[in-house]
């Protein structure tokens, strides 16, 4: 009797690995070995051109990259205030309108539905949009200080160096602080109101009642919302491209689009392999770190 | 007091900030240049459609558009075939081999996907897969694969064991199981699902930017970038544009907003 239930369940492990066959031989084929292939890449150089050989270099892309090419520097450092811009306030505003909205009413599911929209366009339609806004001679938001008598701050807000990367974090909240707040809602909904109104009984205030029941019962959906602004941030490829396509002055070049000009402009397809391994190494460890502190944080409360 | 006038100011704010710039997009579509500058906010005088008449004779419409069809369609489709399968497997296998396939396909959510721009390239190029639909499906089938099987197998994990044991004693075989309740009862997931990965293929300008460079293989994206370059500050070709390749969307998530919302936060948290 056990045997027979044995060999039946044997049969059905083969037809059940025979299923997921389809799914692995492509993943194997596009994405597992390509990722291992990248490493070998890593480690050669070569232009592209079919006549010549890859030459293996071993580590020297990697200490190039650290040592000798500044542009790749400041991408790494861009990209790195880019996220601290965006985390911040793309965290901070979306679990403040998630306050605003957790209770399902009429206005706050309008609210929701509406604040969530930008999250379905496209990044280049983002883009697009948010490149005639800042028009410095046609765009809406110049026009409005002009209007309102702030002609200071109306400025070349992409054109300029010193804004670009601001302006591009502007966009880069407007498009996704919706989707982070409809997450952070599901989280708030998840808490006991019983315990606000204990704090209530206690006296406590409203900021009290955020600090002490809110913020450590949301803590876990911060870890989620915060790594994947994080993650979002270091591949805003699409946007960055549409919009400033890294420059002026490389003011906007973060990794992705850096690996792709130094790729598909530069024809260093060994450089720039070498360059997304770091870019892996990088959000690999920051989401690592994060996760880290926000469940330490988690675990002393 | 305070509290209810900073919040509904806040609200009020951030609402204005998402309505102001898509109705200049959407009334733009319907007004000249010179209009467009002197009164963005202003109802268009009437709703003509010559942008419209404009962008189609342009002829950068037609074809973007059936492109971008095409690849998102067969990607969802055939990714969500894909991994309902191999999640269902996953799912079901109490063998080793089962939680070595699930460590594998996790690898693929930890990695992100960037990491694979310049091999895929190199390979695709290898096996004369640039300029090619049947190329961008696969690249967003490999792309889009492990974050299916994750979440599609946490859905089937958390479905009532028992459902299944009944129906293997009464004779039914693993296929028989994921036809007849398997997949009928996963539809919400696997719906939601299928929203989360047609926004991804549908909006995606990395890949068809490095793989497509012929007229016409391009996607709504790639014709939107040459749009930028080719209309520079003519805003209303470019409004309309963006118009016509959001259109699809904007009806699918104010017909499916309940699943749209859950379809694309779900993608967030489970990656």
């Amino acid at each position: 009797m056990r045997k027979s239930k044995n060999m039946i369940r044997r049969g059905e492990s083969k037809v059940l690995l025979l299923m997921a066959l389809p799914a692995f031989s492509i993943y194997a084929v596009l994405y597992l070995y390509p990722a291992l292939s990248n490493l070998l890449w890593a480690t050669r150089r070569w232009d592209g051109n079919p006549e010549s050989e890859p030459e293996t270099v071993g580590f020297r892309n990697f200490t190039y990259m650290f040592s000798n090419d500044d542009v790749f520097i400041q991408s790494l450092g861009n990209n790195f205030r880019f996220m601290l811009l965006v985390v911040i306030f793309q965290t901070g505003f979306s679990l403040l309108f998630a306050t605003y909205l957790t209770k399902n009413t009429r206005t706050t599911i309008f609210l929701r539905t509406l604040y969530f929209f930008p999250t379905i366009l496209s990044s280049v339609s983002v883009g697009l949009i948010w490149l005639a806004l800042y028009d410095p001679n046609y765009g809406f938001i110049n026009a409005s200080f002009k209007a309102l008598g702030f002609e200071s701050l109306a400025l070349n807000w992409l054109g300029d160096s010193r804004y670009a990367l601001y302006a591009l974090a502007v966009t880069q909240v407007w498009f996704h602080t919706g989707q982070m707040m409809v997450i952070y809602v599901a989280g708030l909904q998840q808490i006991p109101q019983e315990l606000y109104e204990a704090a209530q009984v206690d006296g406590a205030s409203r900021w009290q009642q955020f600090k002490h029941v809110t913020w450590p019962m949301v803590l876990p959906t911060t870890a989620v919302v915060v790594a994947y602004t994080t993650i979002q941030t270091f591949r805003a490829f699409d946007l960055v491209y549409t919009m400033t396509n890294g420059g002026p002055l490389n003011s906007t070049e973060i990794i992705v689009t850096l690996i792709y000009r130094n790729a598909f402009f530069g024809y260093q397809y060994g450089y720039a392999a070498a360059q997304t391994v770091v870019l892996v190494v990088v959000v690999l460890s920051i989401t690592w770190l994060q996760r880290r502190t926000l469940r330490l944080d988690y675990g002393v409360k | 007091m305070i509290y209810r006038t900073i919040k509904g100011s806040l609200l009020t704010v951030f609402a204005l900030a998402i309505i102001i710039p898509c109705s200049i997009v959407i009334m733009g579509a319907f007004k000249t240049d010179l209009k467009i500058i002197s009164e963005p906010l202003a109802l268009p005088e009437s709703w003509n459609v010559d942008n419209f008449k404009r962008l189609i004779d342009s002829g950068s419409v037609y074809t973007p558009a059936k492109n971008s069809l095409i690849v998102a369609f067969f990607s969802v489709f055939i990714t969500l075939s894909l991994a309902s399968l191999a999640a269902f497997a996953i799912s079901r296998l109490i063998t080793v081999t089962g939680k070595v396939l699930f460590v594998l396909f996790s690898v693929g959510l930890a990695i992100p996907g960037q990491v694979n721009i310049i091999p895929i390239y190199l390979l695709f190029v290898d096996l004369g897969l640039t300029n090619s639909l049947t190329g961008l499906v696969l690249v967003n089938i490999a792309l889009t694969l492990p974050i299916s099987i994750f979440i599609i197998t946490a859905f089937f994990r958390d479905l009532p064991k028992e459902m299944f044991e009944v129906a293997g004693i009464d004779g039914a075989g693993p296929w028989r199981i994921y036809r007849s309740i398997a997949l009928p009862l996963s539809r919400p997931a696997i719906g939601a699902t299928g929203i989360f990965l047609f926004v991804i293929c549908w909006n995606d300008l990395l890949y068809p930017l490095m793989l497509i460079t012929r007229e016409d293989k391009k996607t709504l994206p790639l014709t939107l970038i040459d749009f930028r370059g080719e209309y520079l500050t003519e805003y209303s070709m470019i409004y309309t544009a963006i118009l016509v390749a959001s259109l699809p969307m904007v009806i699918m998530y104010i017909a499916f907003q309940r699943s749209f919302i859950a379809g694309l936060t779900q993608g967030a948290v489970k990656g």
